[in-house]
């Protein structure tokens, strides 16, 4: 079970990863009204969400150190806030300012924070490679940092994926591969595009545990992830953990989702991971609805603040755009 | 027969695939979001319903896979059609594609027949990044094998998806997300064209003279064409009579209409979406130079993406992106002429 500090973190955690999101879903419709236009608006471009996905991050990074590395999809957000990237900085990003975590080159789906070791990449299955680089870094050097790759549903039929998990086996490397199975590939559910039914079981084929988390359970992940990062830290190699979680959004913001059965965010809603997870931590007596609360208004004021700060930062200067090419 | 039917590039796109899976059995469709989704940029749209999950296929997201499985099943007599939705997304699986797809023709000394289409979307100018904005036309063009399509309008578009599907080779078949006259994203007025109902097929290697001009010859390709027209409009205030050319195929590649027109107007510009260095527009450029310097009454010039990634934020972003106010200041540039 985890300590008061840890209920209260991935509590706070959270409710800071959906506070973002639903945040963000306003502020992109912003200057896209009446009509829809992807290019629009202070928040141009594709958007992913989270929204749903929370625990997946917070039962994991709760275990995690600043040197650790998390790669994390193209829907990102809640792994970054997790994982500790500057919330200023990275809502900075998004909105393409000066200020942003890469001046604006990278956006919401090429989030890099070296400061905490956080990475991500717009295309599927691609953070496999670097978290199995980043664990050979760390056993190279002889420190006990681990990895965490997050990877979709969709993307656990990649080749990077399954090349990624057998080298990081053979070479026993300390990398955590988290599965995000919120059951669709933009339009194309899991029982059309995936040959089995729990991708778990793929990891006996690379000779590392793999574990099924049912249902967007926090704690059960939380216990999970804790033995699997332990057992990264003291040489005993990789572990792949599937998360059946929440995509209550659709693949960007925009998707008409006309592919999507009606009803189904709703039956997930009235299973709320979060609402689940406070009830839990306030009944076992771990935490009061007070502190609950104080932890709720916490995570708001420091998204609001994030907000606020991109808002009012300056857009970079045309011409930067041809900075950094090169190191 | 002529209708007047307007339609989108996307529209046109599906009609050609439609008329061509009815008209053989050995057409069919594959890849990401294919099926009930019509294709992220429409291309697929109504497909699933006519034809059903057998023909319309919905893939996992593994490149490497479907895009090999595409090239077994031409070999094996099929003619998939394989969309991958974002050029930027064609790493992953580029062996199948330049090892495989562009190869086994010329492997097995002209025996074997590799009839596939493989289609993405290309291009940005709405914001989204290194990864999902690239263009990529040279990357594929400088490769033996592969025939490159990248048309600007509905019409073109009809007419060259039918030519490639009938085409006994693999064809890359690169269409710019901007003009696919999406409801959800800006699309320039001239995209969306009359298109007649019957099927018809337009030749790969003609490019086309979109405005014939006498002053100086604009070489364009997709979207560019659309911001080189718009140019030619502004340019014409000033009294300068800019001819525009559509290539419409980078391979085969019609450098016969190029240099003919410079031959006629002695100047030369070239624009194109994609990275600047080792691309397109020094192609064509060494194309007429290599037929005769001395048609060029001024050094040529190009336009392109200064040879960095895709930025996100809109202002480096639109600062990177050549358009019709770079194209007509290039012109001025080229005639020696003070902006207006």
């Amino acid at each position: 079970m985890p300590s008061k500090s840890q209920f209260l973190w991935m509590y706070e955690t959270m409710e800071k990863a959906r506070y973002y999101e639903d945040t963000i879903a306003v502020a992109y419709m912003e200057g896209k009204q009446p009509k829809f236009d992807i290019g629009a608006g202070p928040l141009p471009g594709e958007m992913h969400l989270a929204a749903g996905q929370e625990p997946c991050a917070a039962g994991v990074c709760v275990h995690l150190r600043a040197d650790d590395t998390v790669t994390a999809t193209h829907r990102p957000h809640h792994a970054a806030i997790a994982k500790g990237v500057d919330l200023k900085k990275m809502t900075a990003e998004i909105f393409g300012k000066k200020t942003g975590l890469a001046g604006g080159r990278g956006g919401h789906m090429h989030l890099l924070d070296p400061a905490v070791n956080f990475a991500c990449s717009g295309i599927i299955a691609q953070g496999a490679g670097p978290a199995v680089g980043a664990a050979l870094a760390a056993k190279l050097r002889g420190t006990d940092a681990v990895a965490v790759s997050y990877v979709g549903d969709g993307a656990a039929n990649q080749g990077g994926f399954h090349e990624a998990l057998n080298l990081a086996s053979l070479w026993k490397l300390p990398v955590i591969f988290v599965i995000e199975d919120n059951s669709w590939g933009i339009s194309v559910p899991k029982a059309k595009s995936t040959a089995i039914k729990d991708n778990s079981l793929r990891a006996a084929g690379y000779a590392m545990p793999g574990f099924h988390i049912a249902d967007n359970d926090t704690l059960k992940l939380f216990d999970v992830a804790g033995e699997a990062v332990a057992r990264a830290r003291t040489g005993g190699g990789p572990t792949l953990i599937e998360v059946e979680t929440y995509r209550y959004y659709g693949h960007f913001q925009g998707d008409p989702e006309t592919y999507r059965p009606k009803g189904e965010v709703a039956a997930l809603k009235a299973k709320d991971p979060i609402a689940r997870f406070r009830k839990t931590m306030i009944e076992t007596k771990v935490a009061t609805a007070a502190e609950a609360d104080a932890a709720l208004a916490r995570a708001k004021a420091e998204v609001d603040e994030a907000f606020a700060f991109a808002r009012a930062a300056a857009y970079p200067a045309p011409e930067e755009a041809l900075a950094h090419v090169f190191a | 027969m002529s209708s007047n039917r307007i339609m989108t590039v996307s529209r046109a796109m599906s009609e050609a695939i439609a008329q061509e899976m009815r008209a053989d059995p050995n057409v069919f469709v594959m890849g990401e979001d294919v099926g009930a989704y019509g294709g992220i940029f429409g291309a697929t749209s109504g497909l699933l319903g006519e034809f059903g999950e057998s023909r319309v296929r919905d893939t996992p997201i593994s490149e490497t896979a479907f895009i090999g499985a595409g090239v077994g099943a031409a070999m094996a007599g099929m003619r998939p059609i394989v969309e991958l939705m974002f050029v930027d997304f064609f790493g992953v699986c580029m062996d199948a594609i330049y090892n495989l797809a562009a190869k086994n023709v010329y492997f097995s000394g002209g025996n074997c027949k590799v009839p596939m289409v493989i289609m993405t979307g290309t291009g940005g100018g709405y914001s989204d990044a290194g990864q999902h904005s690239q263009t990529l036309h040279a990357t594929f063009a400088h490769l033996p094998g592969l025939k490159v399509v990248a048309p600007s309008n509905a019409y073109d578009a009809k007419g060259l998806m039918t030519t490639a599907i009938r085409d006994d080779g693999p064809v890359m078949f690169m269409f710019h997300k901007g003009l696919q006259g999406l409801a959800w994203m800006a699309s320039p007025e001239g995209a969306a064209t009359e298109l007649p109902e019957e099927s018809y097929v337009l030749p790969f290697g003609q490019a086309k003279i979109v405005r014939p001009g006498k002053d100086v010859t604009i070489v364009a390709i997709s979207m560019m064409v659309h911001h080189a027209m718009e140019a030619a409009k502004a340019l014409e205030k000033e009294g300068v009579d800019a001819e525009v050319i559509d290539l419409r195929t980078l391979v085969p590649l019609d450098r016969k209409t190029v240099i003919q027109s410079v031959k006629k107007t002695g100047r030369l510009i070239v624009v194109d979406e994609d990275y600047k260095s080792y691309g397109l527009t020094s192609e064509i450029i060494a194309s007429v130079v290599e037929e005769n310097p001395a048609y060029l009454k001024s050094p040529p010039r190009r336009l392109a993406v200064p040879d960095v990634p895709i930025p996100y934020s809109r202002p480096m972003e639109q600062y990177i992106l050549p358009d019709a106010v770079d194209i007509a200041a290039a012109v001025r540039a080229t005639l020696g002429k003070k902006a207006a």
